[in-house]
Order: C-alpha cells, then structure tokens, then sequence
C-alpha cells in the first residue's frame, strides 16, 4: 500500500464531485485528503485527492474514473518530480507572556503567517506538504490547540509540462 | 414555442424510438398528455420495474435503445431493479422519470425522490434537466451515451415545469461531442499483430466469449476466426447465441454450471483468448487455477475491464466486431491443433450434460423438448435460478440475441417483462418466458398487461414448488436443511384465467409437446404450468470459490 495523489480535471457540472468521490467509497477506497476548485480551463474543475491502496486497486479506480462522463483527465502524479502543498489554519492558546512568544517563533520556523491575534488566542496559517504541517501540529500541542483546520492536498507537476496521460 | 414535453417526445422519436414502457403519475401528467395523440407507441405496464426490464428486453432483442418511463418518487424508485439488471449486463437503455418542478427540488416535496443519486452507481450516466431548453440535447447524448461504447443505462430526470414550459424550438447538433467521452473502437495495430504471434504458437488454445460479442454484433466475425484458426469457443451465460450450439467448435458454457468439457478444456489450455468477457467469478470460480498454464489474449471495449480480475498477456482495447475484422484482414489459415481437438472430443463424448430418462417430469428434458421443437427460431428468456440454468444448458441456440437472460444481477422477475420486451423487438419470432415457480411470482402482475395487449409470450413454469436454487445449496452445503424455500403449490394456470390468459398443467413428459403446441397454436399469451420433479439439481456444479475443474455431479474422470 502506498500513498497516492490523483489529480482529476472534470466538468464543472452538479454532482460532479459526488460521482468522484463517490466511485472511491463504493470500490472501497478511503480518501484521505481532497481539494478541488476551477482551474485554468474555463467550465473545467481540478480535484485532487490523496488515497492509500496498492498500485494495482489505483490503476482500476483510474479506468473507472476515467468512464465517467464528466471527468476529462486521471493523472496519478506520485511517480512524478512535483509539489504538494495543504494550508492549515491553528487556532492557539496563547496568554500574553512567555508561551506567546515561543508560539511565534515556531510560526517563524515553519514559516506560518499570523492571521488574527486575540488576548488569548492566535491563529497561525501554514503552508506545505502534509508533513511538514504534522509537525508543525505536533509542537503547537503543548500550548493547546483550539481549532485546526486544513485543506486538502493540492499537487501540481514540475516544470513546463502539464499533467501526464488522459482520455 | 414548444412544450418541454412536446420536445421530448420528439426527440425520441428523433432518436428512433418506436415504443416506450411506461407508468403514469402526477409530475409526467404533462408527458402523458402530449403521448395521448402521438404516434410514439405506450405500452402501460403494471409496476415501473416491468418497464425497466421490458425496455431492457427489448434493447437485448434489438440491439436498440430501450426506453422506459415512470412519474418521481414510488414510480422512479421501482424502476431502480431494472435499472441495475440494465446496467450489470450492460444494456442500453434510457429510463426517463418525471420530477418534482424545479423550485421545490430539495424540499423534500410530495413523490420527490432524489434519483439521479438514488441512481449514480448503477447508471453509466444520468441528467437532472433543469431547464426545457436543454431538454433535446440531454434526450440526444443520453441516447448516444446509452448505445455507444460499453453500452449501459442513462436516466433523465425531468421536473415537472420542465415539461411544462416552452421554449423555442432549439436544433442539436448533427454529432454528439463530449470531451469526456471517447470510446476506443479501433485495436491497436502492434497489440494485434501480438495476439496472432501467441495464436500462431499455441498448442492448445480455447476461445472464451461473452456478452461483448453479442453486443457489438460480432459473432459472423467470431465464428470466422474461430473457424479459421480451428480454436473450441466456451461461451459465458450472457454469450450463449454467438455460435450456433450445434457447432462442431462449440462447448458450451463454462463456469458454475458450464459444460465439463468447457472447464476442463479451460483448465488445460496454453492459450486462453478472451473476447468481450470480464472473467466473474461465476465463471473463473477460483482465480488463481483458471486457465492457470495459458497465455492470456482480452478483447474488450472497455479498458477498466482489462486486468481487473486476472493477469492479461496482450490486451486490446476496442470494439469486438472492430477488431475481430481487423485479425481477419490479416489472418491466415493455420489451425490445426489435431491432439488438442482430439482430446476435446473425447472430453465430449464422455461427458456430456446429462438429462435424467426415468418416466419423471424432468426440466431438462422438458427444455430439450422445447429446443428441438423450436429449432433455434424463437427468442428464450428466462428468469433466475435452476430454470435460467437449465435452458442455457440444454437449449440449442442458433442466433445471436434470442437468449436473454439477467446474468450480472440475476434479478428474479426479469423474465416475463424482459420478454414482453423482446416480442416487440422480435414479433417474427415466438417468445418463451422460462419461468421458475418463484421468480414468476416477482412480476406476475405483467400477465394483466401481456393479456392487455395480447402480447403473445408464452410461459413455461419450471413449477418445483421450491426456490430451486437456493434449496439445492442448501442441500448440497446446508446439510438439507430447507430454510424457507420451500411454495406452496399455486394454480398458476388459474391465475392466467383470471387474466383472460389460457393455460395449460403438465404433469407427465409425454404431454410436455403437445402442451407446447397448444402454446404455440394460441396466437395471444399462454402459460404452461409444468409440474417438474422436485429436487432435481443444475450439475455439474463448480462449488463456489473452487477451481472449475473441480465439479460435482459430472461423470468420473
Ligand atoms: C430478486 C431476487 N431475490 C432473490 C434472489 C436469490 N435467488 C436466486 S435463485 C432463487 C430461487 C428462484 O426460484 P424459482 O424462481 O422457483 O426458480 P428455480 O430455481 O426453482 O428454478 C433465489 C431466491 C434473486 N436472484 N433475485
Ligand atoms: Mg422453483
């Protein structure tokens, strides 16, 4: 089993994204992160969804995938030079002193930007890839995480070339 | 200006519709309204799930679009069975339903069910039109989306002030386009030019083919090759009728219930070409020992087909018919396989299928009387369980699209509407329903619409008082015990009667011809009630999940 991201260009059409998703739950694959949003074609979406399964289970769900009607392209990008970033939004304990301090240097180190301060809370907005927010996750724990929340993962091919493969 | 459902019932016909089946309702008021004097012709079924598979039966026959209609909610719901049956078989059909107006969608609004979601999983496609403009341009692609490619049910859902309003009247396109469409007909050049280099190499090769071969009309094509190449053909129980069953290359269906020969020859083979299949596990029972010495040829149209089950050597995506006729251009006579086909023989004569000869009533031979009798020009559709195994066993068919049957849903209560259906694709042709005493009761509604009509499909009830095929598991791997399978004994022919329908009890095997002559001699519908032995079981049997060459109730090796 292996980690796999999708990325999906797709009609922009009512149920587009719950004919997707969907084909995933009932082939018995669990999603672990999708995005999706318009893209540089005009009337067209990109979804990308990050799943675990075997190479194998992630050829058959791209073949189906690919039957649908409204889905123009499956590219798998996992074995390909590329870069995934989520961003995530930390809502933080942090009473003014020592603890506030600390949090802002972490937010330095991870390079996050503070969205809003209050007297008792920040919220810090991250950006990269799943990891490297984990992390960043991880050390904010001691003070008190209030709220998390983060996108899914978005992924895109380098250099000049678009997505591989297609109908 | 036109009506939404003035535009729809043109554009059927636009799309060559000559016949729906059908059930009215409050949101297709409209629709009915505008059906009342077209010449689009309604058959008014007695549940919405016989419409679903009257269409389907009559797309099976035909090789056209079926179309059925239901009004939202209840109606739409019961269309859903036939729908599945529809798409597991990959039949193509349009199902229209009618739909709460578009500005109560969502409120949970009287008969409002949300079926294009209901539908998703079980439709190759499906529309919620929204506006009477877009109307004809859905009816278009849903037609040409249903038919083309891998064929397989669209829905179009339509809400009520969609029929309703006007607009002008707006001209499709002369060529459906849809980007995310784009079905690969053509094989590959180099993929073909392979599959002839591991042909002309095999020793012992073995043609497996299923459905795809009668959906894309390819069994000239297929006995062409076959006959050139001198290669058996096993075919799957939605390929029966791509070859003649009387033909010297044929052996019959393989699988749970196939022919020893067909198994053991799949056992055995070093090449295994596969034509418009998709390796179910009826047919492979235990994956790993199928075919497990041979090289591995997969034609079909639909590349997700490809690989999904077992291991391929050479795959093909494209049409059956496309690329049959292009290994035809550049095929040459070789096929001689003698030891092989020797062996096969052997195989044949001392395993036959075997029918039981001791004065009872026994369905096998009563289908074998049925077969002799009609010869081949008939259309046989069955219903599930012993009764649909015993006709693709012991049936000869000589025509492609004459057997009809529910194979990936084995949905019990296909047969009578599926066969209505096909009589209207095939009025040339007599139309038997093989019915077991279980499935006839899922649908026996439809006898009010075949008697409606007079429709002139005749039933033949394998009537054994059980559900056959779930009491010969439990018999044969529930130690007998009959856990609710077992009818009680219904007067099918009185109920016929009360229909308007004639009918006829057969209780001994000299009477079965002349009761299937009567049958035949009443030009309207006719039940035959067969009073068959009780017990009897479909063998030889592949026990589920156990290699196929492992069968009970054949002869000894
Ligand atoms: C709608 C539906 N429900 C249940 C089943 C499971 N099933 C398969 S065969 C069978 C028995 C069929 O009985 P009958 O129609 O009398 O046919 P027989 O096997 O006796 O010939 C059943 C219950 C099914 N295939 N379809
Ligand atoms: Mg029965």
């Amino acid at each position: 089993m292996k980690q796999h991201t999708l990325s999906i260009l797709v009609e922009n059409k009512a149920g587009v994204l719950s004919r997707v998703s969907g084909l995933f739950s009932r082939r018995g694959f669990n999603i672990e992160s999708l995005a999706v949003g318009p893209c540089e074609e005009p009337g067209m979406s990109r979804i990308t969804i990050v799943a675990i399964a075997d190479d194998d289970k992630v050829e058959q769900i791209m073949k189906q995938l690919n039957k649908l009607i409204d889905v123009i392209k499956v590219s798998d990008l996992t074995g390909s030079p590329r870069v995934e970033r989520e961003l995530a939004l930390i809502k933080v304990t942090a009473e003014l002193g020592t603890s506030r301090a600390e949090i802002m240097q972490i937010a330095e180190i991870f390079r996050a930007a503070i969205v809003d301060v209050s007297p008792k809370s920040i919220i810090l907005q991250v950006i990269g890839d799943t990891e490297k927010i984990n992390a960043m996750e991880t050390l904010l724990r001691q003070y008190g995480i209030k709220e998390f929340v983060r996108t899914g993962t978005v992924g895109i091919l380098r250099g000049s070339k678009g997505v591989p493969g297609g109908k | 200006m036109k009506t939404g459902a003035k535009i729809l019932v043109e554009s059927l016909q636009r799309e060559g519709t000559e016949i729906i089946f059908g059930y009215p309702g409050g949101v297709v008021l409209p629709i009915y309204d505008e059906l009342y004097d077209s010449s689009l012709r309604h058959i008014l079924v007695r549940h919405e799930q016989a419409a679903a598979h009257a269409a389907d039966g009559y797309a099976r026959a035909s090789g056209r679009v079926g179309v059925c209609l239901a009004t939202s909610g209840p109606g739409a719901c019961n269309l859903v069975t036939g729908i599945a049956t529809a798409y597991m078989d990959s039949v193509p059909i349009v199902a229209l339903t009618g739909q709460v107006p578009t500005n109560l969608l969502g409120n949970d609004a009287f008969q409002e069910s949300d079926i294009t979601g209901i539908t998703l999983p079980i439709t190759k496609h499906n529309y919620l039109v929204k506006n009477t403009a877009d109307l004809s341009r859905t009816i278009q692609e849903a037609f040409y989306i249903a038919g083309t490619g891998r064929p397989g049910p669209v829905l179009v859902d339509i809400p009520k002030d969609v029929s309703t309003s006007s607009v002008k009247d707006v001209p499709v396109p002369e060529k459906v386009e849809l980007r995310g469409y784009n079905p690969t007909y053509h094989g590959h050049k180099r993929q073909i030019e392979k599959a002839l280099q591991l042909i002309a190499k095999a020793e012992r090769p073995v043609i497996y083919a299923g459905g795809g071969v009668i959906l894309s009309n390819a069994s000239a094509e297929l006995i062409q090759v076959a006959t050139m190449l001198g290669i058996p053909i096993t075919t799957t129980l939605m390929g029966i009728g791509a070859i003649p069953g009387d033909h010297p290359l044929n052996l019959g269906m393989l699988g749970m219930h196939g022919t020893e020969y067909a198994n053991f020859a799949i056992t055995e083979c070093d090449l295994l070409f596969a034509i418009g299949v998709r390796f179910d596990d009826r047919v492979t029972g235990k994956t790993e020992t199928f075919a497990a010495n041979a090289k591995i040829i997969h034609i079909d149209v639909d590349p997700a087909e490809i690989g999904k089950n077992k291991r391929v050597d050479v795959p093909i995506v494209g049409d059956v018919k496309a690329v049959l006729s292009d290994m035809l251009t550049c095929l040459k006579k070789t096929g001689v396989h003698d030891a092989w086909i020797k062996k096969i023989q052997h195989w044949k004569q001392h395993h036959p299928l075997k029918c039981p000869d001791d004065g009872g009533l026994h369905p096998q031979f009563i289908i074998r009387q049925m077969s002799e009798m009609l010869g081949g020009d008939a259309v046989i559709v069955s219903e599930v369980g012993q009764n649909q195994m015993w006709t693709a066993q012991h049936f000869s068919f000589k025509h492609p699209r004459t057997w009809i049957t529910s194979g990936g849903l084995g949905t019990m209560g296909y047969g009578l509407p599926a066969a209505m259906g096909a009589h209207f694709a095939r009025p040339d042709l007599p139309v038997f329903d093989v019915a077991g005493d279980g499935s006839i009761q899922m649908n026996i509604q439809e006898f009010g619409t075949i008697a409606h009509y007079n429709i002139p499909v005749k039933i033949a009830i394998l009537n054994n008082r059980y559900l056959g095929m779930v009491r010969q598991w439990q018999e044969l791997f529930y130690d007998r015990r009959y856990s609710y399978t077992e009818l009680p004994a219904v007067e099918f022919v009185k109920i016929a009667n009360a229909y308007g329908i004639e009918g006829i009890k057969v209780e001994s095997p000299e009477d079965v011809k002349p009761a299937l002559q009567a049958s035949l001699d009443c030009n309207g519908p006719f039940v035959i009630d067969f009073r068959v032995e009780r017990e009897e079981n479909v063998f030889p049997m592949v026990p589920a999940g156990a290699a196929i060459n492992e069968m009970i109730g054949g002869h000894p090796r």
